[in-house]
């Protein structure tokens, strides 16, 4: 057998592709903070709930309505988006005008909140949720076994992550949404109803996380702590992709994912560290992170 | 707080209020100070292990102490108290030393994490005041670590390991690769069942450690899966556990290879279901459906807290029972009459029979080995288990001869 680094060739393959499959998962949900971030200035902690929340919902629907994995994948996000709106209506309007830090606090505050209320009613072991019957079963790729559903994870956050890039980068909606970003004022002399457009941003990116968590039920024990454990990561990767880069999110998030799977071929102790070793040595050499720009 | 360290003043008049204070007491009661006896759950009430202690444990205290009082009229009150020590071990030593310090909390039981155990046996030890640990599973506690206010109560890694991994290789699985949750459980768990596993023919080709707590195990799977092992040995626990079964099937590393969960409670059954759990084996010092007396108690426990009980609540139940029974034999809350009270009189409930605990603290008991049902098999709802084998008290726990404790005397 070929092997680099005295690791089979195999196996380094495997994480590799694991790697992709997990990153996949940071990249949607960097990317809905990125767009948070970006349009509205406000660093959303309560994205960890929220993805938690989606696998809730996703498992609540499947539990007492019935409603199956394909249906969740359209009605959760909207569902988390709904309620991504009236959080943005009744709290978050308010703080735009003032420092990150009253966003950041509020949110967090709610996300201890909604994290709360949901390990009360539900415990913390986690409930099961199956994968559907189509995506069941594994493909032999020669050097692994990789299960049909997490190839489909990778495919939906690709699909959905460059559609949110084509959407903001080059179509016209996307520059109403870049010209309210910057400079509202303007923008609303021009007759864009810049609120609107700033409350379905955030609608739309907490949507996003909620989808993250409809397609990691199948994959995770849907448990309340599922955000809190993810969140500090996608923080880092957010920081490291430099903070409202888009493109950045999305690349940085696929890469730290295959950083990560490659350190637990190495040195499995540190694979939950490395991401923040990667994230102090970007900011010594670009504090704006790796795609920003500095203001 | 932060007034009182800024200004020594303030602070030496706290200590001679304090000073004070326990004098008065000391002379105005002979025998349990402060007529109360104040027992502090600190236990884990957020994180992966609330679950199978959390307010479960709060409700199996307070069951032994209706038990108690049912049954004996004694001229003092009991009080208590619970808090969340959040598996961190300077948060439970901070609130343990504020419990003995300002609460006059006579002991402090649960401690479901290692880390935390370990930290406040140290502070009651200091404080001369009792430990009752139920979840905590280390075999340190009773080791390297061991000390003479602190008992342990339910099971240890070594009990667990013991009854698993012996069964395991006895049916075959001779060669093993360990999942390990990278801390002072995870590895005490690990060298634990590596022993037995040698000592009894098989053999282990290697580990792999994964920081606590994940979410992702797929990596380490697949490294366990090209070691080729028979068996995969998981050890960890709480959801670390039930996500790494579940990811296990997922990536059709099970059925080719086995997994023996070496540390699962009945929650964890309960959250993965039995078609993803089925026929493994596990160990554990109680199953509510075990007998007439067991079924009784988990019936009481499930009418508060909606859920059967782990043998962590059923355990901890036992513990107090059996401390405040000790309080009455000393007719005193001293910690060192307590304690001889404690050692003296054997355990005797549903949890355990003729239980003993030994002078490292350790309370051997029966353990079981029990197989998960099928799911055709489960008649009613938490008709979880098959008891293949009860493991005597002796065979149990790790001989007092191998033991690293500086109390037991060689």
């Amino acid at each position: 057998m070929t092997e680099i680094f005295g690791i089979p060739i195999q196996a380094l393959m495997g994480q590799l592709m694991l790697g992709l499959v997990n990153g996949s998962f940071y990249a949607m949900l960097s990317l809905g903070l990125a767009v948070i971030f970006g349009m509205l200035n406000i660093i959303n902690f309560a994205h960890g709930a929220m993805y938690m929340a989606g696998a809730f919902f996703a498992w609540m629907g499947l539990t007492y309505w019935g409603i199956g994995y394909w249906w969740s994948l359209i009605l959760v996000p909207l569902t988390v988006g709904v309620v991504g709106v009236i959080i943005e209506r009744t709290m978050l309007q308010w703080l735009y005008q003032l420092d990150h830090l009253y966003g950041l606090l509020l949110t967090f505050g709610l996300a201890l909140m909604i994290e709360g209320a949901f390990r009360y009613f539900y415990g913390s072991s986690g409930l099961p949720y199956s994968i559907p019957e189509e995506l069941t079963g594994a493909i032999n790729l020669g050097f692994m076994f990789l299960p049909k559903y997490r190839a489909w994870v990778v495919v939906v956050s690709l699909v959905v992550c460059l559609a949110t890039w084509f959407v903001i980068e080059k179509t016209k909606l996307g520059a109403y949404l870049r010209a309210a970003t910057e400079n509202p004022r303007l923008t609303q002399a021009f007759g864009i109803n810049v609120p609107l457009m700033v409350m379905l941003t955030y609608g739309f990116g907490v949507a996003l996380a909620g989808l993250g968590g409809v397609l990691a039920a199948p994959a995770y024990a849907v448990s309340p702590l599922m955000g809190s454990n993810l969140i500090i990561v996608v923080f880092a990767v957010v920081v490291i992709g430099g903070m409202g880069s888009i493109m950045g999110s999305i690349l940085t998030g696929l890469s730290l994912g295959v950083i990560e799977g490659l350190t637990k071929v190495f040195y499995a102790e540190a694979s939950n560290t490395v991401v923040f070793v990667v994230m102090v040595i970007v900011l010594m050499i670009r504090p704006a992170g790796l795609f920003g720009k500095e203001k | 707080m932060k007034n009182i360290n800024k200004n020594p003043l303030a602070l030496a008049v706290c200590a001679a209020f304090g000073l004070a204070g326990s004098l008065v007491t000391a002379s105005a009661q002979a025998q349990v100070s402060d007529n109360v006896v104040r027992i502090g759950v600190l236990t884990d009430m957020s994180g992966a292990y609330s679950d199978l202690a959390g307010t479960g444990s709060v409700v199996a205290t307070q069951l032994a102490i209706d038990d108690f009082k049912a049954k004996n009229k004694v001229s003092w009150a009991i009080e208590v108290v619970s808090a969340d020590h959040q598996n961190k071990g300077d948060i439970s030593s901070n609130k343990a030393r504020e419990w003995f310090d300002r609460d006059k909390v006579d002991v402090v039981t649960d401690l479901v994490t290692t880390s935390t155990a370990l930290a406040v046996m140290k502070v009651a030890k200091e404080k001369n005041k009792i430990a009752l640990i139920s979840g905590a599973a280390s075999t340190r506690i009773t080791n390297e670590d061991c000390n003479d206010v602190t008992v342990h109560w339910t099971y240890d890694t070594y009990a667990v390991a013991n009854g698993t991994a012996k069964a395991v290789v006895k049916q075959g699985g001779k060669t093993w690769f360990f999942l390990t949750a990278d801390y002072a459980f995870g590895q005490s768990l690990e060298k634990d069942a590596t022993d037995v596993v040698n000592a009894n023919g098989g053999k282990v080709l290697g580990a792999v450690r994964h920081p606590f707590p994940g979410s992702d195990f797929s990596s380490f799977l697949l490294k366990a899966q090209s070691s080729g092992a028979q068996v995969i040995g998981l050890a960890n626990a709480g959801t670390d556990t039930t996500n790494s079964i579940k990811q296990a099937a997922e990536f059709g590393v099970t059925p080719k290879q086995s997994l023996a969960g070496l540390l699962m409670f009945i929650t964890d059954i309960h959250s993965l279901g039995l078609a993803t759990t089925q026929t493994m084996y596990l160990t554990e010092a109680f199953y509510w459906d075990r007998n007439e007396e067991t079924r009784a108690w988990s019936k009481r426990f499930f009418d508060k807290q909606r859920k059967m009980p782990t043998m962590v609540q059923a355990g901890l139940y036992s513990a107090t029972l059996h401390y405040l029974n000790a309080v009455k034999a000393a007719n005193s809350d001293d910690t060192q009459k307590v304690m001889a009270a404690m050692k003296k009189a054997p355990v005797n409930d549903f949890f355990a029979k003729n239980g003993t605990i030994r002078e490292d603290g350790r309370m051997v008991h029966d353990m079981y080995l029990m197989q998960v049902k099928k799911p055709d098999e489960s008649k009613y709802p938490w008709d979880y288990y098959n008891v293949r084998q009860t493991i005597p008290a002796a065979e149990a726990f790790q001989s007092l001869a191998a033991s690293k404790c500086s109390l037991v005397k060689k």
